[in-house]
């Protein structure tokens, strides 16, 4: 699936998406007070596919994810752009009534700290059977019917014990389980997974990450990474979008992004990326710039190893290089 | 094989609580929980060690004993071959100094996982990199100034950070402000937990790039806790890998990942993120707690190679090879 | 494993400049000022006021506020602004120094029983307990009951009833700084146990303790003035506000000024200092600022 872009001035539009993307985000800018959090962003995503948004913090990338489940406050930031999934036209235009409807039932969110997402005061069962009865109107015994069926699925043995169990009781990996089985109980078709294996160990980071992609799939369901972990973004995601600090860098799928990248910020955060055996590392230099400094052209310019002087000033539009997008006046 | 004793040396380390826990009203059970459950480990002076483990493996308590924080109930703990408890207390009080055959204080100098919570928020960088060096008396008063800036040089922190408060810096600054700080004590031993974890990915680099030239340029003792094992090894001749208690395997880092021994070091090394490799979901199960562990093996539970004698014997850590031990009754082929 | 967000690698802005504190709180600002008002007729009030207050004009016995006499006269004669003015020493000096005295001695106390352990503990903890059992006027007037009156008996009365409240968060603090990893730090480097008192945890301490200081000075300004109001306080002729409301309670119903015009003062004067402390508490509480 090749990417839509956003309206670059230039025009250069490539040849449309054939088939009819499930989630099209068009030009996506936020500002919180005077900063400019977010800086033109489009991506789309196709009905079944998975696409990690990756960067440093300060990118952006949940700030992304959760302006686009309608969680960001009017008054907290001004957002402009679109987001048209599936057949509702621009999603960052509904009212806080009608995502109430879209919330859980269409779209779901798994956060990174489960053990801060679940309220402490109920057990697993009730969180979990709250959300089908409101959801799906469920009774309350088809309710915990599915929700042993849900616990059952996201591998949690047990599972009619379990759902009179607290959350401090399970391990954080069950609870990032049960996390899971919320998000899914009701179908949605589209994920996000805000750094969901951050917080856990590492053997269980591969179990979750395991489930969360099997089970999507088996849905059909798209999903949405949030991730800082290239690696990990190579083994889960066909498609990639790499952020720096609220621009997109390039984009394209995981594969050719990242075998060969072509932005120099693609390129040092591969080099950055410690696998075992790595012997060298050459981070760039300095950090990502403080608001007030911020150039008006690319935001990597500041670090660049092939900055030209017109890429501080002048915003490189995102077009179509060997098989991805790329915004970047000198990428060599 | 030099004279000199190890840095650290544990032997059959044990750290054992007591825990109760309610079982039917009004009684009480008490069971052990063993942190540590025989811990042998050897660092020489000049090499650089990763201890990994995940939760409950015992690391965090570990590097409590070896600083001193904590005593052992069983077992021995040395440093340089004096017991660590009176290695501390013999040291303690600046007299030693520069020229004193060296406190244990002043030789092992610690940064912490939450560095900016190891700093004192109302005193200014300065201040904060000059304690050690007025406590251990390692300079003269005017000459601290010039020190701090040279030690703020090395670090790659620009000289004004110096009269400026841990608030207004950020999360690497502040990682190096600790470095800088463990490093004015001139210390022989460096020990670090996660100190990198929890970091951007290109500043992370930057600060391992910085610990190994340090470690290599000052001849420091690196004792490096992680649960990364790409820094591991990246940063550390040397790798034990802790499963609930026990080093379950240990030798050189490159040897060790290239081809691991323990069965849980292997799922460890299978678990960790690899371009383009399939996600493996290499155990089953979740980590067990180390309160009340069956008999035989801690790790026979989650093993994928189990056989009878190991739910029977509980295996120590042995030699495999010159360079390396496992603690393993049928330990994969090297 | 521990939850670690990765931190943004940017450096964070220095704590805000006083200007710009002064022009984003206008209440702030205002109640500043008020309280600066204040000081300054504390201060120069032989030269401020009008009249001397003690002064007996009897052809301007009980007159209501006007061209003479700014806010009129009391049963006596004497200038209730004048007074008032002079009265501002009392409420300030006896506010400050009794407060001064509750924070030494709670800080004193309080860091006894959060260094301590055990039955040393136990027992400051039951000593502070007893103290707060009681409100801070009804102890107040037990001390002056033994102490007599008079305004320096009133500034010790005060002061030692402010001892309770003031080590009770002393306490706390010290309980919670204690903990803190960087006097871990100090002691892994083995420095004294009193050298880290000293350098990391009082420094630490004082910050918090100044903020409550700030706040509790109204509440001992409140308290003395009640003392007065009931007799057992500042005795006349000082003109305290408290005597001053007092003198004018037989009067409220023809005269309202007399009780009206201090009583408002006072009011004034509190709700500033209470803007000043709630202020000064947003801005310089560590526990609120963001740290990391």
């Amino acid at each position: 699936m090749t990417a839509v872009l956003s309206p670059a001035p230039t025009d250069q539009q490539p040849a449309a998406d054939t088939a009819d993307p499930l989630l099209e985000v068009c030009g996506l800018t936020l500002h919180r007070g005077t900063r400019k959090i977010i800086d033109d962003v489009s991506l789309s995503l196709g009905r079944g596919e998975t696409l990690a948004l990756v960067g440093e913090s300060g990118a952006g990338k949940t700030t992304i994810a959760v302006a686009l489940m309608g969680l960001l406050r009017r008054h907290e930031a001004r957002i402009e752009g679109s987001a048209r999934f599936d057949d509702m036209p621009d999603l960052l235009a509904l009212r806080e009534r009608e995502w109430t409807r879209l919330r859980g039932r269409r779209l779901a969110m798994v956060f990174q700290d489960a053990s801060a997402a679940l309220n402490p005061c109920f057990t697993v069962g009730s969180q979990l059977m709250s959300v089908l009865r409101r959801k799906l109107g469920l009774s309350r015994a088809a309710a915990r019917t599915r929700a042993i069926a849900l616990l059952d699925d996201v591998g949690i043995n047990d599972a009619a014990a379990r759902l009179s169990a607290y959350p401090h009781e399970l391990s954080g990996g069950m609870q990032q389980r049960v996390m899971v089985a919320i998000a899914l109980s009701c179908n949605p078709e589209l994920l996000f997974a805000d750094e969901p294996t951050s917080a856990l160990d590492v053997t269980i980071q591969a179990q979750i990450m395991r489930l969360i992609l099997d089970q999507t799939r088996a849905r059909g369901a798209s999903c949405i990474f949030v991730l800082h972990d290239l690696a990990l973004a190579s083994q889960s995601c066909d498609r990639i979008v790499v952020l720096y600090a609220g621009q997109v860098m390039e984009t394209g799928p995981s594969e050719t992004v990242l075998t060969r990248p072509l932005h120099p910020y693609t390129k040092l955060l591969k080099f950055c990326v410690l696998e075992i055996g790595t012997r060298e590392l050459t981070p760039p230099a300095g950090g990502v710039p403080s608001f007030d400094a911020m150039p008006q052209g690319c935001r990597f310019s500041t670090r660049c190893p092939n900055a030209l002087p017109r890429c501080a000033s002048d915003k490189p539009p995102l077009l179509q290089v060997e098989g991805r997008m790329l915004a970047c006046w000198n990428p060599q | 094989m030099s004279e000199m004793p190890p840095i650290f040396e544990l032997l059959d380390v044990e750290k054992a609580y007591q825990v109760s826990r309610p079982s039917g009203f009004p009684a009480q059970r008490s069971f052990q929980l063993k942190a540590l459950d025989g811990v042998r480990l050897r660092v020489e002076a000049g090499s650089s060690t990763a201890l990994v483990g995940e939760s409950g493996s015992g690391k965090s308590t570990l590097l409590r004993v070896l600083l001193g924080l904590t005593q052992p109930t069983n077992g021995h703990a040395r440093f340089r071959g004096h017991p660590i408890a009176e290695a501390r207390a013999a040291g303690a009080g600046p007299g030693n100094g520069a020229g004193g055959a060296g406190s244990f204080h002043r030789e092992v100098a610690m940064i912490y996982q939450d560095a900016r919570g190891s700093l004192n928020p109302r005193m200014t960088v300065l201040d904060l990199i000059a304690e050690p060096l007025r406590h251990f008396r390692l300079c003269s008063a005017a000459e601290v100034p010039a020190r701090v800036a040279q030690l703020l040089q090395r670090t790659g922190l620009p000289g004004d950070v110096a009269r400026r408060y841990p608030t207004a810096l950020s999360g690497g600054q502040i990682r190096r402000v600790a470095i800088a700080r463990a490093l004015a004590q001139d210390p022989a031993v460096l020990v670090a937990d996660e100190a990198v974890s929890g970091l951007d990915v290109s500043t992370q680099a930057q600060l391992l790039n910085l610990l190994r030239d340090l470690q290599r340029s000052m001849g420091l003792t690196l004792l490096f806790i992680t649960h990364d094992l790409g820094v591991a090894s990246y940063l550390c001749e040397h790798i034990a890998i802790m499963y609930l208690g026990r080093i379950v395997e240990a030798g050189p880092t490159g040897a060790v990942l290239a081809a691991p021994a323990h069965p849980y070091a292997r799922a460890l090394r299978a678990a960790s993120p690899q371009f383009f490799a399939p996600i493996a979901a290499p155990l089953p199960g979740e980590i067990p707690s180390p309160v009340d562990l069956p008999p035989g093996c801690r790790f026979a539970g989650r093993c994928g190679i189990a056989q009878d004698d190991c739910r029977q014997t509980d295996p120590a850590l042995t030699r495999l090879s010159p360079a390396r031990a496992v603690a393993c009754l049928h330990p994969l082929a090297t | 494993m521990a939850v670690t967000t990765p931190t943004i690698d940017i450096a964070e802005k220095q704590p805000p400049r006083r200007a710009g504190l002064l022009r984003r709180r206008p209440f702030f600002t205002l109640a500043l000022l008020v309280t600066l008002g204040f000081l300054l007729c504390a201060v120069f009030a032989p030269w401020i006021a009008p009249y001397d207050p003690t002064f007996q004009d009897i052809e301007w016995m009980m007159t209501p506020p006007g061209a003479q006499h700014w806010l009129g006269t009391d049963s006596y004669g004497q200038d209730i602004l004048s007074r008032i003015i002079f009265g501002a020493r009392y409420a300030i000096s006896i506010g400050v120094f009794s407060v001064t005295i509750g924070a030494v001695g709670g800080l004193v106390i309080g860091m006894a029983a959060g260094l301590t352990g055990g039955i040393v503990e136990w027992l400051l903890m039951r000593l502070i307990d007893s103290i707060l059992a009681l409100p801070s006027l009804i102890l107040a007037v037990a001390f002056i009951a033994i102490l007599g009156q008079g305004v320096d008996k009133v500034i010790l009365a005060v002061g030692i009833a402010m001892i309770g409240p003031f080590s009770r968060t002393v306490r706390a603090d010290v309980l919670q700084v204690r903990v803190q990893l960087f006097v871990e730090a100090a002691g892994l480097m083995g420095i004294p146990r009193l050298r880290i008192i000293w350098r990391h945890i009082l420094p630490n301490v004082i910050y918090p303790l100044a903020v409550q200081v700030t706040i509790r000075i109204s509440e001992a300004i409140l308290v003395s003035s009640a003392l007065s109001f009931l007799g057992i306080g500042v005795t006349p002729p000082p003109p305290d506000w408290g005597l001053m409301i007092a003198e004018g309670r037989g009067f409220v119903s023809f005269a309202a000024w007399m009780s009206g015009m201090p009583g408002a003062a006072l009011a004034l004067l509190l709700i500033a200092l209470s803007i000043v402390g709630d202020g000064i508490r947003e801005e310089f509480d560590p526990k609120l600022k963001s740290g990391a």
